[in-house]
């Protein structure tokens, strides 16, 4: 176990290391971009004067550098700036609703992705090549294939302007959770549908591979059911990749949906995220981008954990 | 009040009341008519979606932009004047005004008794705050070069405020409507937009940039015949079938921007499409210092070589009109109907282009959807109907981003949008004007100029009309702006929202003053 313990700590240490370079990078990319915070905002209605006196306003006229290394020093004591667009409001302010808006819609795609495609992923395994397996499996490849908002505006024709659920997941102040839950259900569903095929496919694959060894044929000679075959003996080895592909769709959930929220218009991370982008507001990109990358370092680094434990050899490796 | 809805002696709605039987007539009749007749009622949420909305808005008035956070200042505040559904100035927080012989001096009279939402009385002081926040060097507001020409605001009393300009504007009070120029409480000598206060009919909630803005009514509000609403909700959707949608399903009440191709299904839907013909329009803009622009021949053959009327009925699904060349539109009060509509001629264009000394020409126009929605394929059409004069325009598709910073005013032939201006001189001064910041095509034509400063000063109407007709023509046949087509303001509601007979052409949602003028009925 200890080794475990050490494997977190080392890990982590290099997510931070990665989180710094991803900072880095991000402010790199958004200096390259063409004009900046004061030309964006004023849009068609800049003139030099005006631009002029923003940039001196908010310090944009100094080295890039400088600004890095200004911002860097905040972070580093916990102080995430202010937005350039909303003078005085701290980023951090800006970001915790959309911040807990996309985990509650990441949280509830995830709760009807993940469980609805290992059970087919197992299912599919233990029926392959059936009838159900093509039909699971063409399906599930259908949803992924399609456009999300192409999934979306379908969901909509068919759930929102029959009148079943709103076509705008916007949350009105103060809603309880079951209100939350019924308003955001298309987005969540359209999310679902997009997620699963990837994980019900890796799932299949994972057990079907194992199939193949040895052990396995072992526990079939000795007349054991298949579903007691694949649930008790092969689905333990497969948890490592499976918990892979589930890791690599959650963070995709969580940074990867931008196109879902613009068009159930959820105010999400992922829009602020493109409008700072569009309007240079540098301390808002770059804390996002953290979160985001924070999130795959984390998530991954859960599937690791996972991957070692359900695996002795992995375990108890000196 | 002067601008309310009117209303026949006789209430419709008590009529309608008492017998049943008249419903049917009422299906007879126009679906415009009977709204006109109907009269405004109070209560409800009104819901309007926006194809704007950015998570960087601000409360900051200097900074507004588009018509989400437009229609947001017209709603919480209230300006000194304020432009009427029927394109004439009307009076707000400035009960009356009047001006000095040589229209420089201007002196407005505040109205008792308006207070701002925190129950402080409007006075001069707040005017004077209010605008200096866009004054100054280094002011940082768009509406700087709008109010540049002011040299002096002073108090005179609680109640009146003088304006002295550098030079006579006969149509100052027009600027004041602006919607950079809300009125808002000083402090010790400026505004602190921050705190959302205001004197407008409705008070702000809460408002989240990019997502939304809510207001609830100001029961103190000195208008009792306007603002009719209990609450209202603004929402960003930017995605137009988003917005659709979201009328379809009953999640709003207006939507402003729909998407023009579909917008058929959106009426068999139920939506009612309200279109007004305004200020806003489309140009293509040369920059004139530079070859081969720099010849007005070249300008001329390229101003005959493009289809008009292919623009609008394709770009703009028919819901515009065609443009003559000059910046003024139909609504306007001094617009030239006396010029002759330029149309399509591919003979006179090479006759331009042979006067210029050219057999053939070749140019590039950048465009970009950010210009206006369609403005990509506004320039292959113009490329195709020039082809037939022998100028080939290369259609050059530019990044949306940072078009406005690295592609207008520094490429030489640019698509450009305009939301127009309420006046004549408003228009010219920020566009046309040698030496105006915004002046895209780099123009400058002694004899406009001539005419521009003397027609602001001047009193006399008739004069006046006769200078500004003489401008158009100017820009029209020397000018460096081809301007094709002239966007109608459209929207939908759904069918209890109730506007008055006169819709406001000066911009979209009835002048941004929905929230206050409309009602359900």
């Amino acid at each position: 176990m200890a080794h475990v313990w050490r494997m977190i700590a080392q890990r982590l240490a290099f997510g931070l290391v990665t989180l710094f370079v991803v900072s880095i990078i991000i402010f790199g990319a958004t200096e390259l971009l063409p004009g900046d915070f004061a030309q964006a905002v004023l849009g068609q209605a800049a003139t030099p004067e005006a631009v002029a006196t923003i940039r001196r306003e908010l310090g944009l006229d100094r080295p890039w550098a400088v600004r890095y290394f200004d911002w860097l020093f905040g972070v580093l004591q916990g102080d995430f700036g202010t937005s350039l667009a909303q003078r005085g409001r701290p980023v951090t302010d800006m970001i915790l609703s959309r911040l807990g808006n996309t985990f509650f819609l990441a949280i509830y795609a995830a709760a009807m992705a993940v469980p609805l495609a290992l059970t087919l992923g197992v299912l599919v395994a233990l029926w392959r090549n059936s009838l159900f397996d093509r039909i699971a499996n063409s399906t599930a490849l259908s949803a992924i294939s399609f456009p999300e908002f192409f999934v979306a505006y379908i969901l909509i024709f068919v759930l929102a302007q029959s009148g079943y659920f709103p076509s705008m997941a916007r949350m009105p102040a103060g809603a309880d959770l079951g209100e939350k839950l019924y308003r955001a259900f298309l987005p969540a569903l359209t999310l679902t549908l997009v997620v699963t095929a990837h994980m019900m496919r890796m799932t299949r694959a994972a057990i079907i591979n194992l199939l193949a060894s040895p052990y396995i044929e072992m526990a079939r000679l000795k007349g054991m059911r298949p579903s007691r075959v694949i649930i008790r003996h092969a689905l333990p080895n497969a948890i490592a990749p499976i918990a892979n592909v589930v890791a690599i769709n959650l963070a995709y959930l969580i940074t990867g949906v931008v196109v879902v929220e613009v068009v159930f218009v959820y105010p999400g991370l992922g829009q602020l995220m493109v409008d700072s982008v569009s309007r240079r507001d540098i301390p808002v990109v770059q804390a996002i981008a953290l979160i985001f990358a924070a999130a795959y370092v984390l998530l991954n680094l859960t599937a690791d954990v996972i991957s070692t434990l359900s695996n002795p050899r992995l375990m108890h490796r000196t | 009040m002067t601008n309310r809805p009117r209303t026949p002696g006789i209430t419709r709605r008590g009529l309608m009341k008492s017998a049943g039987a008249i419903g049917a007539a009422g299906l007879i009749l126009p679906a415009s008519y009977r709204k006109a007749m109907a009269e405004p009622k109070r209560g409800g949420t009104f819901r309007i979606g926006f194809g704007h909305g950015n998570t960087t808005d601000s409360l900051n008035p200097a900074l507004w932009d588009q018509a989400f956070v437009q229609v947001l200042g017209n709603t919480m505040h209230n300006y000194l004047t304020v432009i009427g559904p029927d394109g004439q100035l009307q009076p707000e927080l400035a009960e009356s005004w009047e001006a000095s012989s040589d229209a420089a001096t201007w002196t407005f009279k505040l109205r008792e008794g308006v207070t701002f939402h925190n129950g402080k009385d409007v006075v001069a002081e707040d005017v004077i705050a209010s605008l200096n926040h866009h004054r100054g060097e280094d002011s940082a507001s768009a509406a700087a070069p709008i109010v540049e020409a002011i040299t002096d605001i002073r108090a005179d009393g609680d109640k009146v405020v003088v304006i002295t300009l550098e030079a006579g504007d006969a149509d100052f009070p027009f600027i004041l409507s602006d919607y950079h120029l809300p009125i808002l409480p000083a402090e010790d000598g400026r505004i602190d937009y921050t705190k959302g206060i205001g004197c407008g009919g409705y008070i702000l909630e809460s408002f989240e940039p990019g997502v939304d803005a809510h207001f609830t009514r100001n029961p103190d509000y000195w208008k009792s015949d306007h603002a009719h609403f209990d609450r209202v909700e603004l929402y960003a959707i930017l995605d137009s079938a988003a917005r659709q949608n979201a009328l379809i399903t009953g999640e709003v009440d207006v939507i402003d921007r729909p998407d023009l191709n579909t917008i058929h299904m959106l009426e068999r839907a139920g939506a009612n499409i309200i279109s007004v013909s305004g200020t806003q329009h489309y140009t293509f803009v040369m920059d004139s210092r530079v070859a081969p622009f720099s010849d007005n021949n070249v300008r001329m053959a390229l101003k005959y070589g493009i289809n008009r009327q292919q623009l609008v009925d394709t770009v703009l699904s028919g819901f515009g009109v065609v443009g003559n060349d000059h910046p003024i539109g139909r609504s306007n009060r001094f617009h030239a109907d006396e010029l002759e509509q330029r149309e399509f001629d591919p003979d006179r264009a090479r006759y331009h282009l042979q006067q210029a000394g050219m057999d053939s020409l070749s140019v590039d126009l950048s465009a970009s959807d950010a210009a206006f929605s369609g403005a990509v394929d506004a320039a292959v059409l113009f490329s195709e109907s020039a082809a037939q004069a022998g100028i080939t325009v290369n259609p050059v598709r530019e990044p949306s981003d940072g078009y406005w910073s690295n592609v207008w005013m520094v490429k030489p032939f640019t698509a450009v949008y305009w939301g127009g201006r309420p006046t004549e001189d408003w228009m010219f001064s920020t566009a046309y004007a040698a030496g105006a910041p915004w002046n895209d095509g780099f123009w400058e034509h002694d004899r406009f100029m001539e005419l521009l400063r003397a027609a602001r000063s001047e009193l006399d109407e008739d004069l006046r009309r006769e200078m500004y007709v003489e401008m158009q023509q100017i820009v029209r046949d020397e000018g460096s702006n081809i301007i094709p087509m002239f966007s109608n303001y459209v929207m939908a509601t759904a069918d209890n929202v109730m506007t008055p007979e006169q819709i406001g052409s000066n911009t979209t949602l009835d002048g941004v003053r929905a929230t206050e003028r409309w009602w359900f009925a």
